[in-house]
Parts: C-alpha cells; structure tokens; sequence
C-alpha cells in the first residue's frame, strides 16, 4: 500500500517557527522559563565512556541541578546503567529513562530490541526511548516500523515509551509529520524528535511539525500525547525557544514536564548560567558551575 | 509522562517594549521644502493611537506651501536629472544605509505614530524600506536596459502621496524608483502617520541630497489635492479607490502621469490538499497583519467545504493566541488601529456583517481603555453578497466563505472590482499554477502570503490602480518614453 | 458585351464575429455610401461579445495568437490592391472635390462599387503603401506575442526562499478610438497591439472614411481572429463616447483620436472604473502601445531550501 502523506510547507513551518523564535522573553518571563525548562529536561549522558561514577554525578545534578531550581523530569542513560541511576535517584521524582532497540541506529532484530527493553524496565526505567527502524521507514515498510513500536510497548509494560523519529533521516517534514502519526498510532506515549547522533537534532520546525501532530491527535481522540525535544538544545535561548512554540501551539497546560521534555546533556549549565545573570546582573563563566 | 507529575505553570511573557528613548521625537516639525525646514502657517498635533496622546505638532500644509514645495522640487530638477546616473545611485544608496544606521528609531517612531506592532516595523517595514532604495540605487544608470532600448527623460517634478498603513515603506516605494529616474519629488504623507516621513526628509539632508530633490509636505487631505492640482508632471497616489478617482478625474485631460495603488478585496483560497497548519498561518499573516490594514490583505478567506471545518478550528484557535496591546511590545502581534476614523469605519461594517446575518467571532482578549482597538475577528456564514464580502473593511477581520470546486473558487474570487491580489493554497503544483493563472489580480501567493521584495512587481488590476512598483515595471511611470 | 450593374454592398458593423446592421436602424451617408451609424445599444454588444471572447482568446498559447495574427496579415495582404484600389478611386473624387472625404461620389462610383476605375498616380501609391504598412505591422505584432513574456516579465530575485516571476496578461476588454486618417492603418497600429497582448477589442472606426475598416471587419472574419475578439463600429464619437469609455465592463481605453478636447470627458469615464487611458501617438513604439493594455502579475512560490 503506497503511503499517504499529509502535505507540510516546510517554507512556510520554518517561517512560522522563525517568527517564534522572536519573541522576546525578558525577567520575571526568563526567570520563570528557565525554571520550567530545567524541569522538563531528561538529563542525558549517552556515551561509550559512561561509567557509573559518572551516572552517579550526572543523578546528583539532576536532583539538585543548584540555584534552587527543582529537580529535572528524568536522567537518561544506556540500558546497562539503569541500575545505578536507579539506586542514585530514588525517592527524589527524578525518573530514570534508559534508550533501548539498537540505540541509536536501530539496525538490530525485534527480538534483540524487545528483550533490551524488557531488561530496561526490569531493572527500574520508567521511561523507554526507544529509535524507529529508519531502514524499514526510509524503504517504504511503515508496517514493521509500527510493529516494532508495538512490540516493544508492550514490553514496556508500565514504563512509558518514548518513540525516536530520528528526523534528520527523514526525508521531508511531511515525512516527520507521518512518521509522528505512525508511531502514535503504534502507541507511543511521546514522540522524540532525534538520538542526538544524527547531524541535526530539534530544530524549531520539527518541533512545530510535531506538536501540530499530537495537538491534531488530541483533537481527534482527546489523548494526550507528549512531545521530547532532543538533540542540539544546548542554549537557554533554544530552550524558552521550544517553550514559546510549546505554548502557542498546544497551550499553557502543556508546559509540564509531563508533556513535554527537552533531551539534552549541556543545557542545564546555560540554564543555571542566565539564571544566576538574571540575579547578580553579571554574565557569568562556565567555570561557575559544576560540568558533571 | 506520567512517570512525573508536576502542575502546569502559568507561563507568560512579561512585558518586553522596546525602549522608546530610542526615538527622541521632538515637539515639532516644520515643512521640509527645498532643503530648508519651513515653518508652517498651521501646525495639528499628530498622535499615538495606542494611547490617544499627542506625539508632537507637525505642519498641516496649505495649498501655497504645498506651491513651494513643488516650485523647489521645479528648481531643483534640472540640475538633478543632469547628474551622471552613476552619481544620482549613489545618493539613493547612502539613503538606503542611512536606513539601516537609524532601524531602530525609524522603527520605535512607526509603531508610536501608526500604531503597528514593533515586530512589524522593526523587521518589515524599515528592512524593507532600505532594501527598496538600495535595489532602486543600482537602476540609476541602467535605466535603458530596463527600458527595451527605448530613449527616454525623467518625468520631472513628482507629486506623491501615501497612505497611514506603511508610512516609511509607502514612502521608499514612491521616492526610490523617482529619484533613480531623475525625478524630483514632493511627497505628502498621511495625515495621521506622517514622522517617518519626515525622519526620512532628515536622512536625504544627512545624505546630502542636493536641496528640493525631496520636499516632503505633511498635511491632510486637501493638501494632498492641493498637490494634485499644482505644477507637476506625474501623480503617484497610494490609498482608497474613491481618492483614486477623485484624482484621475482632477487630472482628466491634462498631460499629468498618474499611477494609482487602490485598495482590494483580496481572495485567500484554501485548497482541501492544502498543507493546513501553514495555510491557517497564511490567513492569519493575510488578513492580522498590520491589523489587517493593508490593501492587500486577504480579508476573503474561500475554504474548500471539505477542510472547512478544520480551517476554521484551527484558525480560530491561533487567533485566539493572537496578542492584542501595546504596538511598542515585541511581542504584540496586533496592535492598536489607525485613528479613530478607521475605527468607526471597522466598527460600522461589522456591524454590518451581523446584521445582514453573518456569525461573529471576536477574540476575547483585554483590549486597553485609551487608544483604538479593534479585536481580531472572523465572520461565518458569509454570503458573496454581503457588505463585508464585497467591501475593503481595512481591518482585522475576515470573512469565511466556502466553496466545491476550483472553477467556483476562481469564479467567486475574480467576482470583485477590485483585484490586487490573491493567495493559492493546495499541494498540487498544476492546480496552483493554474489558479494563479486565472485570478485576475496583480499579486498571486501560492502557499505564502504578504510577501514583498523590491525586485518584484506590486500593483493591481481593475479598480485597485494601474502602474507598478518594484521591479523593473517600477520605473516605468518614472520616465518620460521620448519616442 | 451587355453592360452589367454592380451589386452593391450593405456596410455593416463588425460584433461577435457577425456582420450586423445598427441596432438602431439609423445610418450615415458617408462618401455616398450608407454607413450604420452605430448606437448605445451596439456598443452594449459589442462590449458584451468582446467580454465573452475574452477567456478563450487569452487562454491561446502565445504561438497560436501569433499565428491568428498573421494569418489576419496574409489576408489583408491578399486584399490589399482591392483595398488600395478603393482609397484610390474615392481619393481621385475626393481630390477633385477639393476635400480628403468629402466627395459623395467617390466610393459609391469607384472601388466600392466593384467598378474598377484604374486609380493611378500619387494617392493610389499611397494607399498601397497605407496598406503594406498596415500588414508589416500585423506582422511586427504576430512576431510578438512570445515575446511579451520575456521583455516584459521575468523571475524576480527576491531575498528569500521563494520564487517569485512577473508575467505580463492582457488587460481585459479595450475600447480603442481609432483615428480618422490613415483610415486603416491607423486602426490596424491601435488594434493590434491589443489583440497581440491578448486583449478583445471593440474600436470605433475612422468616422470619415468608415468603409475601408469595415472591409478589414471582413478580411477579419476571414482570418482565424475568433468571433468577438475584434468588433468594429462605426459610427458618431459625440454619441459613442460615453457609452463605450463608460462602459462599466471596459478595462482599458485606447484614445487614438488625436482630439485633445475630448480627452478630459474619456478621462472622466475612465474614472469611474479605473480603466487605464493610453494616447498613443502615430510614432509610439510598439512596445509601449502593448504595455498600455498589460497587465503585470507577480506569483510567489515557496522554495525549499
């Protein structure tokens, strides 16, 4: 069966989201989205190098990132460090989310991909993020890509799934955009923009594609489905810049971590950076902050 | 993401104006004629129409001064048509940077005295602007090539007069492609908008222009007569199509060029195959922009029956984000309407719509106690024969028809005498094409909307004008074809 | 040999492709030759004919107006002696009448009449040169039609990720007032021009030497010029006027009458619906007399970068 896509004017989404990315967001407006950015960030450490020392740090931080900002939404690591971000954050409200299914690229089999999950959640992730099988989509086979998120959603069981459109590999944002339907009618329980690995991540347009997705799915069927913004989002401006778009396209009640997430590793640091300079007056120094 | 629990917060943007010590206006200004600032017999206050506060006094010239102005602009034409065209470019180039240095102020004082968002200013109407002189620029002294070769002269002395909408735009579009050609000019902005003009008058006498190239006469209406009937060789008029005729027919007979740019009742068709979420953006850039004053906007919005539904939900819904208030905050996407006259004209063909049957829907936003607001609003239920479907509202508000098919969507489209412009929504490159081919209007977007650049040509068909502005069509009406 | 009579011919308006009588019954002898004196009711028709064969003729491909156009050449060349031959007769009384058009019973007993009188010396080489003239520049015009596009328009390099070209489309129905001399190659300069663009016509012929325009009516409706795209009328300006450049339905007016006192009343009618006015005069270029009734159309596009 040939593949329908819904057209997106992508001129016109990156006109749209460029004329967001202007607002001017001042004070008590940048004191306040900072908060809330730091609280929807899935701290992320996704490296060959990770060790648990480091997870361990990394766990610290997303607990008491400092300033007196509240903790992060979750940390996300490898499957096999679950455990120790597990131990590290228990009884804090930080959740602990593993990617699984061949991360990052995929190239795996099913069963490989659902026995990672399932090893995932047994040993305490809440939240799976798992990676679309690109070689499937790119070839024209959405039934597996949808099969496979099916698959290993029911091997979440409880913990909730994250789906990777991995968007730098699709072809146009019309592709972005039935991507996003395919793996929400797959089942997942958020859509995510990238790995992180690929050469672009949440750019402003594919973020808009993509909260016009869940806001036309809300509309359809009234279920909410959540949006994680990952890959490239190192900057506070880049950060009040999802949030705008979160705000204007779907609303004020989106602006929770249970609906909308920012993946990043070194955002925090900006965050705290700008947040300290909206209090002493003086742009601060990387060195002002803790890199683990 | 249940997984974590948190509240949603309240989240808002606090108030970000742009500082308006960027602007230091002072208290008065005086005719620009000549070179000279000449005080005027007779000074009105010009206002803020956000706040109903005056802003400082500016000239209202009499028919005499506007005489002046135009025997300076006589005096000084000899000597500026004589100027290597190479050297003429120049002037207008140091125009267009003298722009761009003063962006900021240009663009703080069109929001204070025209009521437009900072956004709009700031990033449409003052690049704009330079841009249009800095293309301009290069014509002068390739004039025959954009002229098939035919021998021709300048004009000579030019009378033009601008509309509130677009102030300093409307008055690069008119001044660049003139003085490229060797025209003099004395232009005669709008009554209710007439700073930038004169910030503008101050850039060509920072630019050195040489004095009475420019003249620059604030006034009202009859001064705007006044410069229609006085000593010139050409008439450029932006505005109303009843002023447009007033004029031809006060030129009637006379050897006077005239080009006109009227007003329109812009089609906005949305195709079923359209891309919907950026179509619903075009509407809404078509007809919120510059709250929905501009004699392009697509204040006919005709939606395929099959998406109506959707269209609608989904305009609806982003109007509703729309920010309404102070034009100075970077992020008011809407602000305050013109003048009180324009406000009354808004308000009385709404009410109109009502009453001849049509479905309202206001946004609820806050609209501020001083100053002329004016909700964005669209009307249902619309049917081709209403006032608000036919006339130019001049406002933020659009009016919903539906339609089946593409013939019905062209035919109802081309039903009107005006045609300005007109936007094409649908996927299928054949069918924008096709549509486009048949609308009979001087701008057709497809799958985007108010998009302007010096380099393409503006300007209608049937009753919204003749002539064109941009491109190399811009300096037709500029030049006198010798043979 | 038994002398014979000629048949004469009933001049007639030229509207929708038809060869029709005034509606109102009412003629002008003009060169003793009754010519129908052309009233509101015509004008209404013709603009009605013109409107209607506005779509279709526009819709041609730029080639295929190009070969109408010389197709409507060919047959005025092919015509041409016989025409030339009927300025030469009537020219020979009018001469010896002592006024250009004033003779009764030139047209009537010369060319008109099919009674060959071998109209010779300067007047007939001038009507023959009137006559190659008028086809030379059917011809320029038929080289013109896909021409216009690339003179005119053209992709505009505008500062974004769009693209944005100008075309230029024909104006819609013209009103062109012909000259009164040259009779036919006064009205072949304005008409021309106008069909080349793409526009219907409805022209008021020469009001002194009407009879030759409505013989190109003929030789029009002959060529492949669609029926309602060229109608010609002939008739009284002082009548005409208001009704054709009032004409709510006209788009633009082409005042080739070389009579500046009635400019300011054609302005004032062109008002009222902002049709656009062109003087042309003898020695206007070409392609100013097709920008006079084009139209510019600038479509946008957006371009993935």
């Amino acid at each position: 069966m040939s593949r329908v896509l819904t057209p997106v004017n992508r001129v016109g989404v990156d006109e749209r989201a460029a004329a967001l990315g202007r607002r001017s967001i001042k004070t008590t407006a940048k004191r306040q989205g900072i908060r809330l950015a730091a609280s929807m960030i899935d701290l992320t450490t996704l490296e060959g190098a990770d060790t648990p020392g480091k997870v361990r740090n990394l766990c610290a931080k997303a607990v008491a990132p400092g300033l007196g900002l509240a903790p992060v939404a979750a940390v996300c690591v490898y499957p096999a460090l679950v455990g120790v971000a597990v131990e590290a954050v228990t009884g804090t409200g930080v959740a602990v989310a593993s990617v699984a299914t061949g991360f990052p690229s995929g190239q795996t089999s099913l069963d490989v991909k659902v026995l990672e999950t399932r090893e995932a959640v047994a040993a305490g992730a809440a939240e799976i993020d798992m990676v679309i099988s690109r070689d499937a989509y790119l070839a024209g086979d959405d039934a597996r890509v949808a099969r496979e998120i099916s698959a290993v959603k029911e091997a979440c069981g409880d913990a909730h799934l994250k789906v990777i459109l991995e968007t730098a590999e699709l072809p146009t944002y019309a592709h972005v955009r039935h991507a996003a339907e395919l793996a929400i009618a797959a089942g997942a329980d958020v859509i995510k923009t990238s790995t992180g690995k690929a050469a672009s991540g949440a750019t402003p347009g594919v973020v808009l594609v993509m909260l016009e997705v869940v806001r036309d799915h809300l509309w359809r069927t009234g279920r909410v489905v959540g949006v994680k913004a990952a890959g490239g989002v190192s900057t506070t401006k880049a950060a009040l810049g999802l949030l705008v778009l979160v705000k204007e396209t779907l609303g004020d009640e989106w602006l929770t971590p249970s609906r909308f997430r920012i993946g990043a590793s070194s955002l925090l640091n900006d965050l705290l950076l700008q947040y300290a300079k909206l209090d002493g007056g003086h742009y601060g120094r990387a060195e002002d902050f803790s890199k683990e | 993401m249940a997984t974590v629990t948190r509240a949603a917060l309240q989240w808002d943007y606090a108030p970000a104006p742009e500082a308006r010590d960027a602007a230091s206006l002072r208290s008065s200004y005086d005719l620009f004629i000549g070179g000279e600032w000449v005080a005027p017999a007779r000074r009105v206050a010009t206002i803020n129409p956000a706040t109903e506060e005056p802003l400082a006094e500016v000239g209202s010239a009499s028919a005499s001064e506007v005489a002046a102005a135009v025997a300076a602009a006589r005096a000084a034409a000899p000597g500026w048509a004589a100027l290597a065209p190479l050297e003429r470019g120049k002037y207008v180039f140091r125009i267009a940077r003298l722009i761009q240095e003063r962006a900021r102020e240009l663009a703080v004082v069109e929001s204070l005295d025209g009521g437009k968002p900072i956004r709009e200013s700031r990033d449409v109407d003052v690049p704009l602007a330079a841009a249009h002189f800095f293309s301009y620029a290069g014509w002068a002294d390739k004039l025959s090539y954009a002229l098939g070769g035919r021998s021709f002269a300048p004009r000579g002395v030019v009378g033009q007069i601008i509309p509130w909408n677009f102030p300093l735009l409307m008055a690069a579009w008119k001044l660049a492609p003139a003085l490229a050609c060797g025209n003099t000019a004395v232009l005669k902005p709008a009554e209710t908008t007439p700073l930038t003009a004169l910030l503008l008058a101050s850039i060509c006498e920072e630019a050195e222009l040489p004095p009475g190239v420019v003249n620059v006469v604030t006034g009202d209406g009859a001064a705007g007569a006044a410069l229609v009937r006085a000593e010139v060789d050409k008439v450029a008029f932006t505005g109303s199509t009843a002023v447009g005729k007033e004029i031809a027919c006060a030129l009637a007979g006379t050897d006077v060029a005239l080009t006109l740019e009227l007003g329109g009742k812009s089609a906005n068709i949305v195709f079923e195959d359209a891309a919907i979420d950026q179509a619903v953006e075009g509407i809404v850039d078509g007809i919120f922009f510059n709250q929905g004053h501009v004699c392009c906007a697509g204040s006919r919005l005709l939606v395929q029956e099959s998406v109506a539904e959707e269209v609608v939900r989904k305009l609806w819904a982003r109007m509703e984000r729309l920010r309404v208030g102070d034009p100075l905050d970077k992020n008011t996407d809407v602000g305050a309407i013109n003048s009180a006259a324009q406000l009354e004209r808004i308000t009385s063909l709404v009410a109109a719509g009502s009453r001849e049957g049509a479905e309202r829907r206001s946004i609820s936003c806050a609209l501020p106690d001083a100053g002329y607001w004016f909700p964005p609003t669209l009307f249902l239920d619309v049917a081709p024969a209403h006032r608000i479907a036919v006339e130019e509202i001049f406002g933020p508000v659009v009016s919903v028809m539906t339609f089946r098919t593409p013939r019905e969507a062209i035919e109802r489209a081309n039903n009107s005498a005006y045609g300005l412009a007109a936007g094409v929504w649908t996927n299928n490159g054949a069918q924008a094409f096709s549509v486009a081919r048949e609308l009979r209007a001087g701008v057709v977007w497809q799958n985007t909307y108010n998009r302007f650049d010096p380099t393409a040509a503006f300007g209608g068909y049937k009753e919204s004008g003749f002539g064109r502005e941009g491109g190399p069509a811009g300096l037709l009406p500029y030049v006198r074809l010798t043979v | 040999m038994r002398p014979r009579r000629a048949v004469a011919k009933t001049y007639k308006l030229y509207v929708g492709g038809a060869f029709v009588r005034s509606e109102s019954g009412r003629s002008d002898a003009v060169g003793g030759v009754n010519v129908p004196r052309g009233s509101r009711k015509d004008v209404r028709d013709a603009v009605k004919a013109a409107r209607g064969a506005f779509a279709g003729w526009s819709a041609r491909t730029a080639y295929n107006r190009g070969q109408v156009l010389y197709r409507f050449a060919e047959a005025l060349e092919s015509r041409a002696g016989e025409l030339a031959r009927a300025d030469g007769a009537r020219g020979e009384h009018a001469d010896a009448g002592g006024g250009e058009h004033a003779d009764a019973g030139g047209a009537r007993a010369g060319g008109a009449r099919g009674e060959h009188t071998g109209a010779g010396g300067a007047r007939a080489d001038a009507a023959a040169d009137e006559l190659g003239a008028a086809v030379d520049l059917l011809v320029h015009y038929a080289g013109w039609t896909d021409k216009l596009g690339a003179v005119l328009g053209g992709v505009n390099p505008v500062a974004g990720p769009h693209l944005s070209f100008s075309l230029p489309e024909p104006t819609g129905v013209v009103a062109v007032l012909a000259p009164d001399a040259p009779d036919v190659l006064g009205l072949v300069r304005e008409v021309a021009p106008c069909l080349a663009a793409g526009n219907t016509v409805v022209a008021l012929v020469s009001r002194t030497s009407p009879l030759r325009p409505l013989d190109l009516g003929e030789i029009a409706g002959v060529s492949d010029i669609p029926g309602g795209a060229l109608n010609l009328l002939s008739g009284r300006l002082d009548e005409l006027l208001a009704p054709l450049c009032g004409h709510r339905d006209v788009n633009a007016i082409v005042d080739a009458s070389g009579d500046p006192s009635i400019a300011a009343t054609i302005d004032e009618l062109a008002a009222e619906t902002v049709k656009r006015v062109s003087r042309p005069r003898p020695d206007t270029d070409p392609l100013t007399r097709l920008e006079a009734v084009l139209e510019l159309k600038t479509a946008w596009h957006p371009v993935d970068t």
